[in-house]
This record gives C-alpha cells, structure tokens and sequence, in this order.
C-alpha cells in the first residue's frame, strides 16, 4: 500500500513536467531527499509492526523460533491470564491518575505562574521544569528510596501516625472480582503515579505557559468588562480558550503512559500480586527472560492499539487542520 | 485589588510547598551521596552527614565510567544522523510540499507514537541478522531510525517559521532545490539544530527499552547500568545515589546551561499547540 501511494506521487510529478521543466526537477530532488526516511520508517516501523504482528499468531514460544500459525491463542491466553488481567487494571488506573494529575497540576501552576504579581517566576519554574531532563531510570531509583516504606518519606508520616506501605501495599480499592483478578485501585500503583507525576508535570506546565501567554490581554479585559470575576474569568474563558493545549497533553501524556516500562521497571517491578506490573514490564520478562516471543508480541500489539485509539484520531484531525 | 492581596501569601504557600515536594528527591540524592557508608541507614535518611565523604562517587565512577562513555559514543553520533536526517525532511516538508506530502508527514509522525515493544522481536532479529546486535553501532543506527519522526517534526514546524518569500526569491534568483538547502536553510538553522540537538541528546542519554534489550554487559549504556546496579543488593544506598546523580549530570547540565532550548524543542515537538 505504501509505495503505491509513493508511485502516486510520482505520475503527479511526472504530469507537471510537461508545464514547468525546472521546478519538476526540483521537486524530484524534494522526493529524493524524503525518500530515505520514508523507506526506512516503512520498513522499520510499518514492515516491523507487520512482522510483530505475524510472531503474535504463531507459536513461537521456545526459544527456537517457530512461525507455525497459532490463531489467536496468544491473546486468548492473555486474556485468561492474572498477570495481564492485572496489567490491564493497573494500565487503566495509572493512566487515569497520571493524565490527571499531570493536567491538574501543570494547569495550576500555570496559572499561578502566570500571575504577575508571583515574584522570581523563573526559579519556579525550572523547579518545576528540571526532572524532565532526567531518565526514568534514575527517577525509578530515587523514588524507590523515598517511598520505601521503611524509610525516606515515611519517617516523617510516621510522627502524624500514619505508615502507608506504598509500592509494597497490596491493597486493591474499591475492588470488585472481574475475570481472575480483583479489579479496582491498586494501592501500590499511586507510589508510581506520584514518580512519573514528579517527573513529567514540567512538560504540561511547560505547554500551559506558552498557552497562557499567547492568550492576548485584551480577551482578559473584555471577560473583566463582561463583570466576569477572577473564578469566572478561568473557568468560562480562559480554561476553555487552553482546550487545544488540553488535548496535546492528553495525547502526549496517554501515550507515556500506556507504554511506560522503565519506572515502573526501575522503581518497582512487577511487585507482590502484580500490583505494579504493566504490560512493556510483562512484555520485556516474558520476551527477553522467558523466550514467549509469541506472548511478548501478542501484549505488545495489543500496546500498539491501545495507543492507537488515541493517536490516529488525533494525527488525523491534526492533518486535516493543517491542508 | 483587595482580594489579589489576600491571594498573595496563598499563591507563594502553594509554589512553595509544591517546590519542596520537587526538590525533595534532589535533596535526598544529594546527601545521600556524599554520606559515609556507616551513616547511611534507614534512620538515618534525612538527616545530613557528619563529614563529607566522596568514596561513594569514586566506587559509582568505578562501576560507571566504561558505561559512560559507551552513552558518550552512542548520543553524539546519533544526535547528529537523527538531526540532520531531520533538517532534510523538514526542509522538503515545510517548503517543497507536494501532493501527498501532507500523508506523507503523518506516515512519518505516526512512528513517534508507537509502543518500541512493537518493534523490538523483529529489530533484534534484524541487527542480529546484519552483525549488529550488541554493539554501540547498532544503537546508533535504531537511535536515528526511531529519531526520525521527532526530529522531522520540529524541524518542519521551525521551517514553517521561515517565510516563503525567501525561498520564492531564490528561486527567482535561479537557486535551485540543493542551492538553497545549504545557502538559505541551513544558515538560518543554528538555533533549530541547537533544539533538536538538546531533545535528542536528552532522550538518547535517558532511553532505557532499547539499550537493555540490544546491548550486554561491557557494551551497555549508562541507564542500564545505573539499573543494574541499584538492582543489586550488595551496593548500598550512597552508591546508589552517587551513580545515579552521575548518570543525570550530563542532562542536567544540558538543562541548566540550554534549559530555553530545551523547553522550545517539547513546545516544537508536541504536534500542534
């Protein structure tokens, strides 16, 4: 399908060599210069989710690989299986939390930010902005230490009476039994939320900022001539005005989080009962420890759709918006 | 006016607190790692050291310093391929638009968002297949493959800044596609290399999936390091910390000195704002 539509793009040229001769051979120098990357990402992303997509219907689950087809029973295992029950439950809580509070946080603080009276601005927000310069790995590490229930945050908890057990805690709230598992808020989970929130409420901050600053005054004026007050003024104006920036993290944070593996690897791993596991840790383990090369595909294509649902949409509208 | 004043105190409480809970692990990082071994306990936490003592970071450099420099000889190489395959596809996608080149950035953008899980069973196959499979060169090259997309994105957006008057005229001028690619683009792409060269180096130092899966023991960059060794039991806490602290530096430095940068290559590389 693909180089056909390159093909196509190719007679378009071929019929504007009949009007202008040395535009066209420009423009063939264009596709020339395109035409690595498009063959390349064909390939390596395109052919290779094929190919991933081929290991997930067959029975390679030795380490000798055997493409013999397997139909679905890869995802009809998965499907059946606790530790992917779990992982689904656990992906959808994280997800939920993590989007939220990412949103809510870097939105706020914007908007505080955004006040001019907030004296020494910039400080704020490179505190806010610096752990997005780092790995995921060594924000697993830290707040692995931090949240160990032993120790780090909880010594001071301790004195207002509270031990919350965090990352080991194998509480399921609010749950209910749905196929093997206890569905529900798993507990452990919100220690990772708490890592990655750390880690990436800089990136909406940083998002909502240029937002609020490209929001000219004379909108806020307007709003304060209305009678609009301050409430009023974000929460009728402002705040529906940032829906573009809104849908932008949204996209940009689903997709962290639905395919987070090194956080959750680095800080926690799968945990007791799998409360903390999520399917990049259970793809890695059973591809690259296991040798279930047939499983591992089967989760990480069911990875892919996941963040599908969320991203062809939005691609899509966005290529409209552009031509 | 009243009011504001009032809101005053509260906004600085809110930033405050919210500063605090962001520093907390810095803090902890820090003075972890300059502890003596006999002073890191779990009691002991956060309080500070009694003396100062570096052994910490000359057991994490110990441990470390091979995987650094494998990071060192990964991120350059990659940084520079991915960026510069980036301008060029940029520069046609911003400037030389054809029909179809609208699907074309789409097909392109679509392999920023995919899950590497799913490439990964026929990648190692591949570079297993062509000899390179556990080797820097082979980071580099998926580095600049699973680049692409990012870098052509911000690169188009930083062009599309670029009037097209400038192009029109050249071309009047006779510069043809090649002529002003290097004499008008590229000149006026310093600040656009600098971007994409903060990002890239930053995800490439930071990325984690790859690394693990391609690469073993003496070839591994420093994150998979830095993991293996917080994932051992015997190296204790400031260690822990002092490497931790030592796999960030390069990053953070990047951060502190070209922060502005950085934060316009996520502005740029967040699709549409």
């Amino acid at each position: 399908m693909e180089p056909g539509k390159s093909l196509n793009i190719g007679n378009k040229t071929r019929v504007e060599v009949k009007k202008r001769r040395k535009i066209t051979k420009d423009q063939w120098m264009a596709i020339l210069f395109l035409s690595p990357s498009i063959i390349i990402l064909t390939i390596f992303v395109y052919g290779f989710i094929g190919w991933t997509g081929y290991v997930s219907l067959s029975n390679w689950n030795t380490i000798i690989p055997d493409f013999t087809f397997a139909g679905l029973k890869n995802y009809l295992f998965l499907f059946s299986d606790f530790r992917f029950q779990a992982d689904l439950r656990n992906t959808i809580a994280f997800t939920v939390l993590f989007i939220g509070l990412v949103i809510i946080l870097g939105l706020g603080l914007g908007i505080l930010l955004d006040q001019k009276m907030v004296r020494g601005e910039s400080i704020f927000r490179n505190i806010f902005f610096f752990p997005m310069a780092l790995s995921f790995v060594v924000t697993g590490v830290v707040w692995q230490w931090l949240l160990n229930p032993s120790t780090g945050i909880n010594l001071f908890l301790k004195k207002f009476g509270v031990e919350p057990k965090w990352y080991t805690d194998t509480t399921i709230l609010a749950g209910f039994q749905w196929g093997k598992i206890e569905f529900g808020l798993p507990v452990a989970i919100l220690a990772v939320v708490i890592a990655a929130v750390w880690q990436m409420t800089g990136f909406s901050l940083a998002m909502y900022l240029a937002g609020l600053r490209g929001i000219p005054d004379e909108i806020r004026e307007a709003a304060k001539m209305d009678g609009c007050n301050e409430f009023q003024l974000y929460w009728k104006v402002i705040i529906p005005l940032l829906k573009p920036i809104t849908m932008s993290v949204v996209i940009m944070m689903a997709h962290i989080s639905l395919k987070i593996f090194d956080l959750v690897y680095a800080m926690t791993g799968p945990g007791a009962n799998f409360v903390t596991d999520v399917p990049g840790v259970y793809m890695f383990e059973t591809t690259f420890r296991g040798n279930y090369y047939a499983n591992g595909a089967a989760i990480a294509i069911i990875m892919l759709l996941s963040v599908a649902i969320f991203i062809v949409p939005y691609l899509w509208s966005n290529r409209r918006g552009n031509s | 006016m009243e009011i504001r004043k009032l809101q005053k105190p509260l906004v600085y409480l809110i930033l405050m607190l919210l500063s605090i809970f962001f520093l907390i692990p810095v803090y902890v990082m820090v003075i972890t790692s300059i502890k003596p071994l006999d002073e890191v306990s779990l009691t002991e936490m956060w309080s500070l050291p009694s003396t100062i003592d570096l052994s910490s970071y000359s057991e994490a450099f110990g441990k470390l310093a091979p995987n650094f420099m494998n990071s060192i000889y990964l991120v350059v190489p990659a940084t520079l391929f991915s960026a510069l395959l980036g301008a060029m596809n940029g520069y046609v996608l911003s400037k030389w638009k054809f029909k179809g080149s609208e699907f074309l950035f789409t097909f392109i953008l679509f392999g920023m968002f995919i899950p590497y899980q799913s490439i990964l069973i026929p990648l190692i196959q591949f570079l297993r297949e062509i000899g390179l499979y556990n080797s820097i060169a082979g980071l580099i090259f998926v580095h600049v493959v699973y680049g692409l997309p990012i870098t052509t994105l911000m690169f188009r957006n930083f062009y599309a800044n670029i009037p097209d008057e400038m192009i029109e005229s050249a071309k009047i001028d006779g510069a043809n596609f090649l002529g002003i690619f290097r004499h008008i683009i590229l000149p006026l792409s310093i600040s656009g290399f600098v971007v994409v060269g903060i990002w890239q180096f930053t995800n490439i130092w930071n990325e984690f999936l790859f690394a693990v899966t391609i690469t073993q023991s003496d070839k591994q960059p420093i994150m998979v390091a830095l993991q293996n060794l917080s994932g051992s039991q015997i190296v204790q806490w400031n260690v822990q910390m002092a490497g931790a602290l030592m796999a960030a530096m390069p990053t953070l430095f990047v951060y502190i000195l070209l922060g502005k940068y950085f934060v316009r290559g996520l502005l740029a590389g967040s699709v549409k704002g």
